[in-house]
């Protein structure tokens, strides 16, 4: 592992900042509360349900903790924790769930 | 009036986001221990973390320069993991757009996956709500998770201690964004829009720089789209 140089490092640093403010600005900022086209709302309204789960699928098929093995604990701990939202929407009560489900099977199978 | 409805959202806010505090402490504590690690001092680290926010693109960026990677490869790359948050955003802006400049300037600071994930469930849900209570209930959503990552990734840096493996923290986050999924399908689109993405996510997780995220999100959603504008057309026939 190599030292990282500090201008370098504070290059990364203020670049970043810089870029992903603006990538969280471009629309809140520039776009406000100008009308935007139909079609894009109806697009934006399932921003959420798209990509929150296809940022977690991989986690969950593949978890690093396991080294990427598929393992049975977390995927059913995945699978209470949507289906008791999905039924109850409770998230709390999902949350619970779900974490109950991962820590006894952690401990059977364990 | 309007101060303590605004008032009582910033509170509900606050609740909603208070679960994903199990995130917030152990990946802001891996951070902390992984960025000095990497070499950053104190001051590096915490200047990083505080005007960066997005740890998925602060682990990216760390990981490339570790392998001497040229800086502007570094900076495309951690920004490339980080642009779902300009989709965040752009769903975001029919809510909050209506905000004084300043305040959607603040609210853009913050705009991460978890208080991105509470508000657009909260704003779907009561349509009724006014803007001020929509922009005090952003605010509360990130109000328990950012100072908590800002201590907890000081705490990883300086001592350098991680949370033990065996507590199985690293599936706080699959289980509190799930949790919140569930309840977010309240259609068949919605319904749609999900499925499509995850299939596709698993297909293109080889996909560099994080990049399958954005191409499965965007079927997703267009997925989704398609689905309503389908299921209209057949309520228009009948």
């Amino acid at each position: 592992m190599s030292q990282i140089d500090p201008t370098t490092m504070w290059t990364i640093i203020v670049g970043l900042a810089a870029g992903s403010f603006a990538l969280r600005f471009v629309f809140l900022g520039f776009v406000g509360d100008r009308p935007m086209p139909p079609w894009l709302l109806r697009h934006l309204r399932y921003t959420a349900v798209a990509i929150l789960p296809a940022l977690i699928a991989p986690l969950v098929v593949w978890p690093a903790a396991t080294g990427g093995a598929p393992d049975a604990p977390r995927m059913s701990a995945a699978a209470v924790a949507i289906v008791v939202g999905l039924f109850t929407k409770n998230v709390l009560a999902a949350i619970f769930s779900g974490a109950v489900t991962l820590y006894s099977l952690l401990y059977l199978l364990g | 009036m309007a101060f303590t409805t605004s008032n009582s959202y910033y509170w509900k806010g606050f609740r909603d986001g208070a679960p994903f505090v199990l995130v917030a402490i152990p990946f802001g504590t891996l951070f902390g221990v992984f960025a000095t690690e990497a070499g950053l001092n104190i001051v590096q680290t915490m200047t990083f973390t505080a005007t960066v926010f997005a740890g998925a693109a602060q682990f990216a960026a760390l990981q490339l320069l570790q392998e001497e990677t040229p800086t502007l490869i570094v900076l495309a790359s951690a920004l490339a993991v980080n642009l779902r948050v300009a989709m965040y955003s752009a769903s975001l802006t029919p809510y909050l757009g209506a905000a004084p400049l300043w305040q959607r300037a603040c609210a853009a600071y913050f705009v991460v996956d978890q208080s991105y994930a509470c508000s657009i469930a909260r704003f779907e849900k009561e349509p009724q709500m006014s803007i001020g209570q929509r922009m005090a209930y952003f605010f509360g959503s990130i109000s328990p998770i950012a100072p908590l990552w800002y201590l907890c990734t000081f705490l990883g840096a300086v001592l350098g201690t991680q949370i033990p493996e065996s507590w199985a923290l690293d599936f706080a986050l699959p289980i509190t964004f799930l949790s919140m999924i569930g309840p977010m399908l309240r259609t068949l689109p919605h319904v749609v829009a999900a499925l499509v993405a995850i299939v596709v996510s698993l297909l293109t997780v080889a996909v560099p720089f994080n990049l399958g995220l954005l191409i499965a999100g965007c079927a997703g959603m267009m997925a989704g789209a398609q689905a309503e504008v389908m299921l209209e057309r057949r309520k228009v026939r009948a």
